[in-house]
């Protein structure tokens, strides 16, 4: 046998008894009913698209990240609070300094990319990549203290900046593609949209 | 050349119940999301740029480089079933599907259905390729240069920083979502599959059901996939996955599955061959028991305790009993409980007998 809701007609979902004064008053509401009264608790798995946003609006604090507003595309960092959604490339760099600890959140306290890198996007990239991926071993030989490929690894960091005068800053972070655009390509003059 | 019709005969090939662990891991799948540099993201883009950038993908799609056989769905064409239809087949995501004819939008799938591409989901390009087992490295490889060829004529955007820039942060960096689905019944009947999710929700892992968000567990199907994207390489990724969370959920349902026939052979059985009975002889059927009972049915197979049918009809019948395929199959539109019927009967003729 179903109980129905005390309120309505949709089944009883949840079931109370509370004493009070002595008197012993039970309740049985429907979901609906329940989320009112505030004893339900909704356990659900919420997408990841949906805690970022949650989140995002909860830790982009600082009140001047809200005045953010993307040069290219025109959306506001309000905006993206909202969707949890870029405009465009040229958003991560306007919003860079909101959207860092944001990133390190969402991805175990990343703040640089490791992987692959096209091609096109020309040696520089290339470069300044293979840095910071022996950086980051370095991080870690250093901390399980082997010092001799720790040696090794600074050695080749050096070799490989020796080629690039100046040290290269990894959080110099352009749009890089539409630079490495090879001329005499095509003439798809919306690649070369800069504000 | 390929169509929608020939395809709805029969599953693609990651459904070929193939492939090394092949008892476990249904599929593997890796995912690249990228977009072209210049535009706003898909979001953001008015009508116009939308099509542009459409126009742009398909030149080089339907170029012959990346695949001779391709087939192009125009999903501003296409009807609901249709639609449904690859969805199912999980060549578009229900995002894709929705959405009428002012969002300029298509897939490409290549003609075995092992790799296809959204053009104009949420980013530009979301590249998938699709294995029946466990065949992440095959998969990768085959992503990969895909990915390669597309590079070779169109700009991504990337940031040095950033990687590959995505319209959703989450998805920044390598763009790489790498998932196996696999199927968990002795887990699921020994209780122990919260396990397995706190221990993938410990390693950053999403867990998911046969088609995503919201059909958790039906037919004791589970999606595992990466969820962080920045600041570990691709290799590292996919390393992962091929050297410690698969093999480890393999143990893990292998122990669960020699456990049951140790101890409890005779439940085991009754749940195999209760499977089996209804399957052959009930004249209506909803998609979450058939879920269930073709997972006890595979089981069985796969344990040796009935042989009366193999691993490819049962994968097969995962597919072809969901709604789409069942209305493409008997070509025509269905309520609900005219499916039902249309499904049992489909299940009797697939299983041999009447």
């Amino acid at each position: 046998m179903k109980r129905k809701c005390d309120l309505c007609d949709r089944p009883a979902t949840h079931h109370s008894v509370e004493i009070l004064k002595g008197q012993k008053i039970e309740k049985h509401l429907c979901d609906a009913h329940a989320a009112q009264e505030g004893l339900a608790v909704k356990a659900v798995h919420k997408p990841i698209n949906e805690l970022l946003s949650n989140f995002v609006k909860l830790h982009s604090g600082a009140p001047a990240a809200q005045d953010l507003e993307c040069d290219n595309c025109g959306l506001k960092f309000s905006e993206f609070r909202e969707s949890s959604l870029m405009g465009c490339p040229q958003c991560y760099t306007a919003f860079e300094v909101a959207l860092t600890p944001l990133l390190e959140r969402a991805h175990e306290s990343a703040t640089h990319h490791i992987g692959k890198v096209p091609s096109r996007a020309g040696a520089s990239e290339m470069r300044q990549q293979t840095i910071t991926r022996l950086r980051k071993r370095l991080d870690e030989a250093v901390a399980g203290e082997d010092y001799e490929l720790a040696a090794r690894l600074r050695d080749e960091i050096r070799k490989i900046e020796g080629h690039d005068p100046g040290e290269v800053d990894p959080d110099e972070a352009r749009p890089a593609p539409s630079r490495a655009k090879p001329s005499g390509r095509d003439t798809d003059d919306t690649a070369e949209k800069h504000p | 050349m390929m169509n929608l019709e020939r395809m709805t005969q029969h599953a693609g090939e990651w459904l070929r119940g193939a492939g090394p662990h092949s008892e476990i891991v249904i599929s593997s799948r890796v995912r690249l999301a990228r977009n072209l540099a210049g535009y706003p993201f898909v979001g953001r883009s008015n009508r116009r740029q939308r099509a542009e950038a459409l126009a742009r993908c398909r030149e080089e799609l339907v170029s012959g480089r990346i695949g001779s056989d391709l087939l192009w769905v125009d999903l501003c064409e296409s009807n609901e079933l249709d639609k449904q239809l690859l969805v199912e087949r999980q060549l578009i995501s229900r995002q894709h599907a929705k959405g009428g004819r002012e969002n300029p939008r298509a897939v490409a799938i290549d003609a075995d259905e092992t790799f296809a591409i959204m053009v104009n989901e949420e980013d530009h390009l979301r590249i998938q390729v699709l294995r029946s087992g466990m065949q992440l490295g095959p998969a990768f490889d085959q992503i990969n240069s895909l990915d390669d060829s597309l590079e070779e004529k169109l700009d991504m955007a990337f940031s040095p920083r950033w990687g590959y820039l995505t319209a959703c942060p989450t998805n920044l960096g390598t763009g790489i979502r790498i998932s196996v689905m696999l199927h968990l019944p002795a887990l699921r009947l020994t209780g122990e599959i919260e396990k397995v999710r706190r221990a993938a929700r410990d390693m950053h892992l999403a867990v998911r059901g046969l088609f995503g968000e919201g059909s958790e567990a039906q037919g004791d199907l589970f999606q595992i996939s990466n969820q962080t994207t920045l600041g570990r390489s691709e290799q590292e990724i996919l390393a992962d996955f091929q050297h410690a969370v698969v093999p480890q959920i393999i143990a893990y349902e292998q122990q669960a599955r020699q456990a049951l026939l140790r101890q409890r052979p005779a439940q085991l059985d009754d749940k195999v061959w209760r499977a089996w009975a209804i399957l052959t002889n009930a004249r209506v059927l909803a998609t979450d028991e058939v879920l269930t009972l073709l997972s006890h049915l595979r089981l069985g197979v796969n344990l040796g305790r009935i042989d009366t049918v193999d691993i490819r009809t049962i994968n097969e019948m995962f597919l072809l009993t969901q709604p789409a395929h069942l209305q493409k199959l008997t070509g025509c539109q269905m309520d609900p409980a005219t499916r039902r019927e249309a499904r049992a009967s489909l299940i009797r003729q697939r299983l041999g007998v009447r």
